[in-house]
């Protein structure tokens, strides 16, 4: 240490802890919030695979491949149009899924958890804080992602009722699915270093396999069907029913947007993180006891 | 020590028979902590003392809540650490030996952020100040020296105005003058009547710090009392070398300047000097190296 004038070694004592009561979940909540909104907006990996990957990605796209359609008969969309779905569905898979598997994974191994669980933090508050990092990050991703495709790739966007109503519901399942499953997905990096190389491949994959850069109809079948197991596939179908015109439903597997099936899907995938993440969660390595 | 068995409200830590034990039946049983007995009053100031692997961080991680116990009686601040709530780890502050978290935050604003979540924290910019980070409050904790990012820890382990605290091997990576202001720190927050248990290599850190030192060894209490006294008058007995006839000799007595004069009058040379002649009280340390020596080996067993 220099020895800086403004250098005190002495502290008053703490105040008496007599009537004070411990923050309520609603506070923690927010300050937790708030450390992790700062901290992922500070991290410069997090800012540009996580949250302007879909941008750059739907920029990069329909600029490259702008002058084709996609469709079938007389029915067709330009390219921007059919490609934004897909990134909206990237996007929430990116700043839930991935952004929780990856930060909660580094946070066990480098020892944020541990020091977490030594102050009466509840571990309520803390998930919460998390929730709320994903919802900003991904509300704000979606409509910069709206935007982009408006303003700059003239995609006409819906504007009745139903469809945005449909969006809101495929939105919040999806984000909801991929943070528990993100939370799930934590325990299996081995370390802090590890996770984004074990976490990246998987999205990676499912990606190419779920209609986001292809569209779906152009992949083997057996493809779709291995597809249709994992949520991407059907937060994508879910996100092209509001954003491509009612006639292209004829090119999903089943000729129909199946709603009922996505929400199921989804909601199934929800539950498994829910029950998956509670019972797996670890505050610390599993090699620190 | 106090052994009637009686839950005393005015200690800070009791513990009675603490067992931990690592390992599988196949591969042997290593017993991290076998039959460990602890005190400490409130207000009081406790150094732990042992070589590494002699079982202080687990007894501190049971201690904390973080590590279940295989057996014995503990109660920290009235409690059992294994079933405690919200409300028991607002009393505690916690400083574990390792930390490379917190990378992205200003160092103000990772103390702000841990203060909400106590009742009754201290001014946060009280903490910076009193652990000598005034002028890297807003530097990101990313970019912190070894030394600072302890600084830190310590900052983060006394916000919530603990009433006990544990210090795990605080002032690893602090230089002389860091060190000084630390103990300046404990012994102020001693003053303001905070307990506090001391796990340390530092045998001065010990020495200067603690009123009650405690020397572990495989898992077991070898020595307790206060360092000035630790090992008992025997093991403080001055020491006297010298060098006769080319052989190095030793004598321990009470009476040194006795000894000394003796050899003056019977060893010196022409010069009237005894060759080689020291006098020396031994220091915590020769006697905590002394302690631990002569301690038995006998932890591995097969199950």
């Amino acid at each position: 240490m220099t020895a800086s004038p403004e250098t005190r070694t002495v502290i008053p004592a703490a105040p008496q802890p007599g009537p004070a009561r411990l923050p309520g979940i609603g506070t923690l909540a927010l300050v937790r919030a708030g450390v992790e909104l700062r901290s992922f907006v500070r991290e410069r990996d997090a800012v540009i695979f996580l949250f302007l990957y879909p941008l750059v990605m739907l920029a990069l796209f329909a600029t490259v491949f702008g002058k084709e359609a996609e469709g079938i008969g007389d029915v067709t969309v330009n390219f921007a149009q059919y490609f934004l779905p897909g990134m909206i569905a990237t996007g929430v898979m990116l700043t839930s899924f991935q952004s929780m598997a990856i930060s909660i994974a580094v946070e066990r191994d480098d020892g944020t958890l541990k020091r977490l669980r030594a102050t009466p933090l509840p571990a309520s508050a803390y998930f919460l804080g998390k929730v709320a990092q994903v919802l900003v990050t991904s509300a704000l991703q979606t409509a910069l992602l709206l935007a982009l495709a408006a303003l700059v790739f003239d995609v006409a966007l819906p504007t009745d009722v139903g469809r945005w109503f449909t969006f809101a519901w495929v939105y919040v399942l999806g984000t909801a699915a991929g943070t528990v499953l993100g939370v799930a997905f934590s325990s299996v990096p081995r370390s802090g270093r590890s996770a984004t190389a074990v976490v990246t491949p998987v999205v990676l994959v499912l990606q190419f396999i779920s209609g986001v850069f292809f569209p779906f109809y152009t992949l083997p079948s057996w493809l779709q069907t291995i597809a249709s197991v994992f949520p991407l596939r059907w937060l994508a179908q879910g996100m092209r029913s509001v954003f491509l015109p009612e006639d292209l439903a004829t090119l999903e597997q089943t000729g129909t947007w199946q709603h009922g099936l996505t929400a199921a899907v989804l909601a199934a995938w929800l539950l498994v993180g829910l029950v998956v993440g509670t019972r797996t969660f670890r505050w610390r390595r599993r090699d620190d006891g | 020590m106090d052994t009637t068995g009686t839950i005393s409200s005015g200690r800070a830590v009791r513990v009675r028979g603490l067992r931990k034990r690592y390992g599988t039946p196949r591969a042997g049983f290593k017993h991290a902590v076998a039959g460990l007995d602890l005190d400490i009053d409130r207000g009081e100031i406790v150094a732990v003392l042992g070589p590494n692997g002699a079982g202080k961080t687990t007894t501190v991680e049971i201690l904390e809540g973080f590590r279940e116990r295989d057996a014995g009686e503990v109660a920290v601040l009235g409690q059992d650490p294994a079933h405690a709530g919200r409300d028991w780890r607002a009393r505690l502050g916690v400083v574990t030996q390792e930390s490379r978290d917190l990378g992205e935050l200003t160092v103000a604003e990772t103390i702000r952020a841990t203060a909400r979540y106590y009742p009754a924290p201290r001014d946060p910019d009280d903490v910076i100040a009193a652990v000598g980070l005034g002028e890297k409050a807003r530097t990101r904790v990313r970019s912190l020296s070894g030394g600072q990012r302890r600084r830190l820890d310590v900052a983060l382990g006394i916000v919530g105005g603990p009433e006990l605290l544990f210090l795990d091997e605080p002032t690893t990576g602090f230089d002389p003058q860091a060190r000084r202001s630390f103990w300046d720190l404990v012994e102020s927050l001693r003053d303001g009547g905070t307990t506090i248990l001391l796990t340390t290599h530092y045998l001065d850190e010990a020495a200067q710090l603690a009123d009650r030192v405690l020397v572990v060894h495989d898992g077991a209490l070898v020595a307790e009392g206060p360092p000035g006294t630790l090992g008992g008058a025997e093991a403080r007995t001055p020491v006297v070398r010298w060098t006769q006839d080319g052989e190095p000799r030793s004598e321990r007595t009470e009476r040194p300047t006795e000894l000394v004069a003796r050899l003056a009058r019977e060893t010196a040379g022409p010069d009237g000097e005894v060759p080689g002649l020291q006098v020396t009280r031994p220091s915590l340390e020769d006697v905590y190296l002394d302690l631990i020596g002569a301690a038995p080996e006998t932890t591995k067993v097969a199950s």
